[in-house]
């Protein structure tokens, strides 16, 4: 097994937290895993994307050019990454910020989550990228959605772990979305 | 018999090399009875820098690690921070400390580390054969300012007492020559003080110290002797720039 | 205790702090920053000292002073950063002062960029500064390692009293991975003949560089060359996977190991057979080791982040036993794994002509 997964979206969207979360999560599952960020100027102009790779041998490659997955929080990650998930491969995007005509292919599983609105609805916005990788890990499977919560407590500061339940919440709000009819998008 | 003249302790019985009328050897002694004076020659870690005061690990009886040219304060605050219970003396020349290792020894003391610095100003550089120095007064020719030093082309002579005393690490900052006996027990004191400034902790103690290079300068020995005088005190004046009383930092 | 996940940059500040050691100068640059970030933090609570120095220039001359004492003491930077502690390596050199330095390169030559590169190579392994010296440059390839070597790199400079660099690059310093933070054994190593401390109950002693006597650097000189030569029989660390039958064998260390890692396994999957050599000390380099895999005939590729530095100590080891060819990417566009592949499959399909 080797899976690899770009995230990406706008700064301030979480994206290098659900990274850290997915990859603790696999690392408790007894995977190898890496976990390799943009930093730097890459960083100022707003943009933030990071590439996991979980193996169940010695992870080669941190980063990927056709990677198995891709979470795309806003429109021009979907536009950047859309193209070069390898055939089969999964696309989660946010339909809360990209449009269903935005992007299309047919051969591989495409997954639109609101994920603003349901980050909303649970009384905090900053939960849209958690509410994606929920739908991504429900998707794919990827790792056990019990290790995301032990894992949290782990990659959450201390302050923040009374915010634990409600990660929890918009990861479940999140595969539950997946799961929906009509949750696949246009693929 | 009353010996009238000894050697200091914390001096080798190496004779000086320094050429006749040179300032360095009489100020080498100063330094070496104040290390004895304080007890320190054992627990001395000394940074020499790069020019004529190089050999310094030859004459005096102490630990020397030797800085690359101007960087003598940054070696010794690696000394000091990773042994604070040593004693860190400083002995640069002026190529040395106010024009390449203007950095480090800003930083140093703007640090507040805990450092004897002897700053030997004789406006020129010696070791390499008299080209201008940062301290080179207007009009003094040298091998690089054959016409004299001159402003438009090349600045003034920097002053670096007075811009030392003006940081809050600095423990005390003085400006002495060793010219006459009476200023020469002026030096003495200073020298003495910019020791204890390092023993009380009470930041970088800096001492400037007006100094003769008669074969740089094309001078007699005592003509030489004579220009710190009638040029170079007029120019940089002595005094004690800085005396901080207590560990009174801001 | 549990691996815990870590970045590249902060496991070889943990390691140091787990090497014992207690004193760091450094100056900020990216993409090194988390490492006097962390030990900031961190150093003042085990009883040691942090300073931000004004420029790597001063930080690489408190390491000299430091280390001239005896004490365990590191600074780290990045490429343009290293260039200017060049000065104080070669001091350290001369004088036989030992200490750490990590550089997790970025992009040259001048200002260049953040991206990972391996530009620093001839830098690093030809001394880099002036003089005729060496130093230890170990490549870690993980995150794991970045912790390791940084231990090893202490041992080693306390060993042979010389600089050893940690050369890194911002893909590993940036990068996330488990991390067995392991406690190392402190080592004794004998300092009292040569560390300054003060003059007790002795002469004093120096520590430098300048010997002007008649015929004394010559004899320093070659004092320094028969330390190096030991280390080049005895301290030579790499990785050889080439099975016998290979086709071929990709030498690339660091990061660069790592993307090759992946093309290496792409084919060997697909029912080829490629090799891995993966030099873990750049210098000394693992002469012997790559001399005997061409002694097999096996053609070498050199795979790098640059255009083509190590090539040249692949080419000399090869002495021409078998066909060294270069495949590199500068600065700027990291190769995947696929980019790489495509020069194993150009060179087994017989694609490239012999440099």
């Amino acid at each position: 097994m080797n899976h690899d997964v770009i995230m990406a979206g706008f700064g301030g969207q979480g994206i290098l937290m659900i990274g850290n979360l997915l990859a603790v999560s696999g690392l408790r599952q007894g995977l190898q895993v890496t976990f390799f960020p943009s930093y730097g100027v890459e960083m100022r102009g707003g943009t933030a994307n990071c590439t996991v790779t979980l193996s169940d041998r010695a992870v080669g490659s941190p980063v990927t050019s056709r990677p198995f997955g891709v979470i795309a929080m806003n429109e021009p990650s979907v536009a950047k990454f859309g193209p070069r998930i390898r055939p089969g491969g999964v696309l989660v995007w946010n339909a809360s910020l990209v449009g269903p005509d935005a992007f299309a292919r047919d051969d591989i599983r495409s997954v639109g989550v609101r994920c603003n609105e349901i980050a909303e609805d649970l009384g905090n916005a900053k939960l849209a990228s958690m509410v994606a990788l929920g739908a991504y890990v429900a998707v794919t499977g990827v790792v056990d959605v019990a290790r995301i919560g032990e894992a949290l407590s782990e990659v959450l500061p201390e302050k923040a772990h009374k915010l634990i339940p409600l990660n929890l919440d918009a990861i479940e709000a999140g595969r539950a979305a997946a799961d929906e009819p009509g949750g696949d998008g246009h693929g | 018999m009353k010996a009238v003249f000894t050697r200091p302790e914390s001096l080798t019985d190496k004779p000086f090399h320094f050429c006749p009328g040179c300032h360095h050897g009489v100020i080498h002694r100063l330094v070496a009875e104040a290390i004895d004076h304080y007890g320190v020659r054992e627990k001395t870690i000394g940074a020499a820098s790069v020019g004529c005061s190089v050999f310094l690990y030859d004459y005096f009886d102490i630990d020397v690690v030797e800085s690359p040219h101007g960087r003598a304060p940054a070696v010794a605050t690696g000394i000091k921070r990773a042994n604070p219970d040593r004693f860190v003396l400083l002995y640069q020349g002026d190529g040395d400390l106010a024009a390449i290792g203007t950095a480090e020894i800003i930083h140093a003391a703007n640090r507040g580390e805990n450092l004897t610095v002897v700053f030997v100003n004789n406006t020129v550089y010696g070791m390499t054969g008299g080209q201008m120095a940062p301290t080179t007064l207007l009009g003094q020719p040298t091998t690089t300012s054959p016409y004299g030093r001159e402003f438009g082309q090349d600045g003034y002579p920097i002053k670096m007492t007075e811009m030392l005393a003006q940081l809050e690490g600095v423990g005390y900052a003085a400006r002495v020559a060793v010219d006459t006996p009476a200023r020469l027990a002026k030096a003495r004191k200073a020298v003495f003080q910019a020791f204890e400034t390092q023993v009380e902790e009470k930041g970088m103690g800096f001492v400037e110290i007006l100094a003769t290079c008669p074969t740089n300068w094309g001078l007699p020995p005592l003509e030489a002797v004579k220009r710190v005088e009638t040029e170079m005190i007029p120019y940089f004046p002595l005094g004690v720039y800085k005396e901080r009383k207590g560990k009174d930092f801001l | 205790m549990a691996k815990t996940f870590e970045k590249g940059n902060v496991a070889i500040a943990k390691a140091a702090v787990a090497a014992g050691c207690k004193y760091y100068f450094g100056y900020p640059i990216t993409p090194q920053s988390d490492i006097p970030e962390y030990l900031s933090g961190v150093l003042p609570s085990v009883g040691g000292q942090f300073v931000q120095a004004e420029s790597e220039v001063a930080s690489i001359n408190m390491l000299l002073g430091a280390g001239a004492t005896g004490k365990r003491a590191m600074t780290s930077s990045s490429s343009p950063g290293i260039s200017l502690k060049q000065e104080g390596i070669s001091y350290m050199a001369g004088s036989e002062v030992p200490g750490v330095i990590v550089n997790v390169q970025r992009s040259g030559p001048g200002l260049g960029g953040i991206a990972p590169s391996q530009g620093d190579y001839f830098q690093a392994t030809r001394g880099g500064g002036h003089g005729d010296y060496r130093i230890f440059v170990l490549a870690p390839s993980s995150v794991q390692e970045m912790y390791d070597l940084t231990v090893l790199a202490f041992d080693l400079a306390d060993q042979y009293r010389m600089p050893a660099m940690v050369l890194a690059d911002a893909m590993l310093g940036m990068m996330k991975e488990p991390l067995d933070e392991w406690v190392p054994e402190p080592k004794a190593f004998d300092k009292g003949d040569w560390a300054l401390g003060g003059a007790s109950g002795r002469p004093g002693r120096r520590v430098k560089s300048l010997f002007l006597g008649d015929g004394e650097l010559a004899e320093h000189n070659w004092r320094l060359a028969e330390k190096y030569r030991e280390i080049r029989e005895k301290a030579v660390r790499v990785d050889v996977q080439v099975p016998d039958g290979c086709e071929l064998a990709v030498v690339a260390f660091g990061s660069a190991a790592r993307i090759a890692k992946s093309a290496v396994d792409r084919a060997n999957d697909e029912g080829r057979r490629v090799g891995l050599i993966r030099p873990i000390t750049l210098w000394p380099f693992p002469t012997a080791e790559i001399r005997e895999v061409a002694e097999r005939g096996v053609p070498l590729l050199a795979v790098e982040l640059n255009t083509g530095q190590m090539v040249e100590d692949v080419r000399l080891s090869s002495e021409g036993r078998s066909p060294v060819t270069f495949a590199g990417w500068p600065p700027g566009y990291l190769p995947s794994p696929d980019d790489v592949y495509g020069e194993i499959a150009r060179r087994l399909a017989g694609g490239e002509k012999v440099a």
